[in-house]
């Protein structure tokens, strides 16, 4: 199942905390998390990367990122 | 540049600034600025106070232009890799009050968490006392976070709104070069200067704004924050900014050594006090502060490099509170605390647990 976290206007580590929260509770295989800065987009990947999520795409559209997490 | 992989912000490109940082903050010591203050925003941004005549205490009257490089460099990197975003609304006067507290803080043990670890480098015993309590007012507020702490969303803004900070840096370099030192007088029309002191120990003009350009520039790009390197490891058991901040100390402890800086010791430190006990909880507070903003004082003017709207409130908010700080009695001097430091350390802690404990419902 795929979720959302919107996270956009929100600065680090809040982007990174709300990713990991739902990735502890479990039920999504795909994460879309929006966030609007570049510094939320790496340390949102980096996070993800070390519990072992692969980054499956991220597009930019008006000044926001969308990142696609996927559980391996 | 956007296509431009961001090397900074991997790992090794954030020890390579700890390292340059750590190089450049000893060498300006060397070359003029106060002993284990190469670099210290929050004396730094105290002295700006004084020279603007916020606060008269004598010794710290100097607009420093370290403080002034670092928003300008990072506003030169924002531009250039098109990070320059104007935004701010998240809660913008509570971030005040945070930087005053957090400055108070700071002055009560007599630095920013980048001069705690010029001073350890620089063989200051103090100074670990001094960081210890950074780390629990840190850890504090990562429990504030956990529980779902937040100061809310920002709104993107006007350029305009995010040219504040940036504008007034630029009205403050103006001021040093309409102003200049006069030798052997304290004031040149507008501005105060220190005639002894820390206030009077400076390196040269263009090499301080330089390097403060410079770091600016590197600091926007690898997102370098103190506070950031403890909260991260506590949280997330990340060692990705903790790196940058290890790599200052050990390099600065380095280069202190090769220029004879270093001289171990805890008494008679200087511009320190060994009040360990005040030492510890004035920097509990200013950690405390720091996480609740979300950065060190630093980052905040990194941050407000790059259209931080919210940040110049901090940063606004330290130089206030470096007045209060100073014609209050709050700050500490190398004699110990002020005759108010106590008392305004514990009612900065309150308000930091108020703030931390009320506002925490997020807001999606």
């Amino acid at each position: 199942m795929a979720k959302t976290v919107d996270a956009r206007g929100l600065s680090c580590p809040q982007p990174v905390l709300m990713t990991l929260d739902e990735m502890k509770e479990g039920s999504a295989d795909e994460l879309l998390v929006l966030v609007d800065n570049e510094a939320s987009k790496e340390n949102v990947s980096r996070a993800a990367k070390s519990k072992g999520w692969k980054i499956a795409d991220i597009s930019e559209a008006e000044g926001a990122f969308n990142i696609t997490l996927r559980k391996d | 540049m956007k296509g431009i992989k961001n090397i900074f912000a991997e790992s090794w490109g954030l020890i390579g600034v700890g390292i340059l940082i750590g190089i450049l903050a000893p060498l300006l010591q060397y070359l003029g600025n106060p002993p284990n203050m190469g670099i210290c925003v929050a004396c730094f941004e105290r002295d700006i106070a004084g020279a603007l005549g916020f606060h008269r205490a004598a010794v710290v009257q100097y607009i420093r232009p370290e403080i002034i490089g670092f928003v300008l460099g990072s506003m030169i990197a924002a531009y250039l890799f098109r990070e320059f975003k104007p935004r701010l609304g998240s809660a913008p006067i509570v971030r005040f009050f945070l930087g005053i507290f957090a400055m108070i803080g700071a002055l009560v043990f007599l630095g920013c968490p980048w001069r705690a670890a010029l001073r350890l480098a620089g063989g200051d015993g103090t100074a670990i006392v001094g960081l210890v309590g950074l780390i629990f007012g840190v850890w504090i507020g990562t429990l504030f976070l956990k529980g779902g702490y937040s100061l809310g969303r920002t709104q993107p803004t006007h350029h305009t709104a995010g040219w504040m900070l940036p504008l007034f840096m630029v009205g403050l370099l103006a001021l040093i070069l309409l102003f200049p030192q006069i030798p052997g007088k304290d004031k040149n029309e507008i501005l105060f200067y220190s005639m002894k002191g820390p206030g009077s120990l400076h390196a040269p003009l263009a090499i301080s704004l330089g390097v403060g350009l410079l770091i600016g520039f590197l600091a926007q790009r690898s997102r370098f924050c103190t506070m950031g390197a403890i909260r991260d490891f506590v949280l997330f058991r990340s060692m990705h900014l903790l790196s940058g901040f290890l790599a200052l100390i050990l390099t600065a402890l380095a280069v202190n050594v090769i220029l004879g800086q270093f001289k171990p010791g805890f008494a008679g430190q200087p511009v320190a006090h060994t009040m360990h006990l005040w030492n510890f909880a004035g920097m509990t507070l200013s950690g405390l502060a720091y996480c609740l903003a979300g950065g060190c004082p630093g980052r905040q003017l990194f941050l407000a490099g790059e259209g931080d709207g919210d940040a110049a409130v901090f940063v606004m908010g330290m130089i206030v509170g470096a007045g209060i700080s100073h014609n209050f009695g709050l700050a500490s001097s190398p004699a110990g605390v002020g005759p108010y430091g106590i008392p305004a350390v514990m009612s900065g802690l309150l308000v930091c647990l108020f703030i931390g404990f009320t506002m925490r419902n997020r807001i999606a």
